[in-house]
């Protein structure tokens, strides 16, 4: 374990990696931490992939569960709850969404759940896992998928992957272009400010949804870090935290949800 | 900020994982809990429905009760009447029963008075006759004035 604060920070903002090596595939280590860091595409962030499939796993096996139990008539407490969450997410998805795509609302739920489940992640105390990890030999474990920015930047490509599939195939490659090229100015001439406009616009979209997730998250869980550095008095602080991030981890996921059915919404309005 | 290949599995993933939702999680759920929302309403309707039949019963129930009522009162009405006819019927029948019998009477009474007078008439003759025979006796034969006799007779 780091000794210093810094040291202390910097491990647990380490996330455990596996690279192509000139000896082949390794893990890094905690005497060499950088060994995989960079961009690049033959790196991998193990802990981040591992607990976002787990969570994936854990939401689709609950609900799967849910799903084939499901009874017409009176529902049991668990499958209530699980209606519970169905609704809501169809609630505000009927309220948004107005086109016809059954692919929405089951996104619309995969993201909300998976995004949840990740964010709570959070509200383990950041010493717990890792520990017992560097016990078992296992020298970094990031558990919070979210506070990866590979990890939203994954949904939100795929999210703005989804805008534009949907914006040509409504929109039709003519009316697409139309809306990038004449808009907000209709005039041959404004072409390129517009394009400059849009673009951006367009662009804004994905980065802005996966940014929001990630620096919450991350800045969340580096506050959890420093709060462990305060010896005793963390408890309290750590309890407020927690108080305030219950909050925050249902309004990340509930607006990474309600922004892309949005964007989505948009991507199928036809001027 | 460092993007590899996670970005790349996290991609992968998120594509199985709505897949999944969407084939085999979200239409199961969604039909139970579209299928349960009609139950309720259908139940409430019947609900509403039987309220609606209760309170037509209520009234159908309230109306024959009126109407028994009624024909109760008439019932009643209708006998009232018949007694008071049957009373009226009964004292004429007494008065005319009561004349008659008066009637009778009185004609036996008459026959008496008659008859009596007859018997009154003829001793009364008799005795005339009598009287007259012992007047007479010492002087005449009753046969011959018999005539006058009869005359005097007739004339009582």
């Amino acid at each position: 374990m780091a000794e210093t604060s810094t040291g202390y920070i910097k491990h647990h903002l380490q996330n455990l990696q596996a690279c192509s090596t000139e000896q082949g595939w390794q893990f890094n280590t905690a005497e060499n931490p950088t060994l995989c860091s960079g961009s690049r595409l033959d790196a991998v962030n193990v802990d981040s992939l591992f607990f976002s499939i787990l969570l994936g796993v854990i939401f689709l096996w609950i609900f799967r569960s849910a799903a084939k139990k499901a009874t017409t008539g009176v529902p049991g407490k668990f499958q209530a709850f699980i209606e519970l969450v169905i609704d809501f997410v169809d609630t505000n998805v009927r309220d948004t969404f107005h086109g016809k795509n059954k692919m929405i609302a089951p996104l619309g739920l995969t993201i909300f759940v998976w995004v949840y489940l990740m964010n709570l992640m959070d509200l383990i105390p950041v010493d717990w896992i890792p520990s017992l990890a560097h016990a078992a030999g296992i020298p970094f474990l990031k558990i919070v998928p979210s506070t990866d920015v590979n990890v939203t930047f994954a949904m939100s490509i795929s999210v703005f992957i989804l805008i534009i599939f949907y914006s040509l195939k409504i929109k039709g490659v003519k009316g697409f272009s139309k809306e990038l090229l004449l808009n907000p100015f209709n005039h041959w001439a404004a072409i390129p400010v517009n394009l400059i406009l849009e673009g951006a616009a367009l662009l804004a979209k994905p980065i802005s949804l996966s940014l929001r997730l990630f620096g919450n998250m991350y800045a969340g869980e580096l506050i959890y870090i420093l709060i462990a550095l305060m010896g005793l008095y963390q408890l309290p602080l750590h309890f407020g935290w927690s108080l305030l991030h219950v909050l925050v981890t249902f309004l990340q996921a509930f607006i990474f949800m309600m922004l892309t059915v949005v964007y989505l919404s948009l991507a199928h309005e036809d001027h | 900020m460092d993007f590899n290949s996670t970005l790349i599995g996290q991609t992968i993933a998120m594509i199985v994982f709505v897949w999944f939702t969407m084939k085999y999680i979200w239409p199961a759920l969604d039909a139970a809990i579209t299928e349960r929302q009609e139950k309720i309403a259908e139940g409430l309707a019947a609900a509403d429905r039987s309220q609606h039949d209760l309170e037509l019963a209520q009234k159908s129930a309230a109306e024959t009760m009126r109407e028994a009522k009624e024909k109760a009162a008439e019932l009643l009405d209708q006998a009232k009447k018949r007694h008071a006819e049957i009373v009226d019927s009964a004292k004429d029948d007494a008065r005319t029963e009561a004349e008659k019998i008066k009637a009778g009477a009185q004609a036996e009474i008459e026959q008496e008075v008659h008859r009596a007078r007859e018997d009154l008439r003829k001793q009364v003759s008799v005795l005339a006759v009598a009287g007259a025979e012992k007047i007479l006796q010492r002087s005449i034969d009753a046969s011959a004035q018999a005539d006058i006799l009869d005359s005097l007779v007739a004339e009582l």
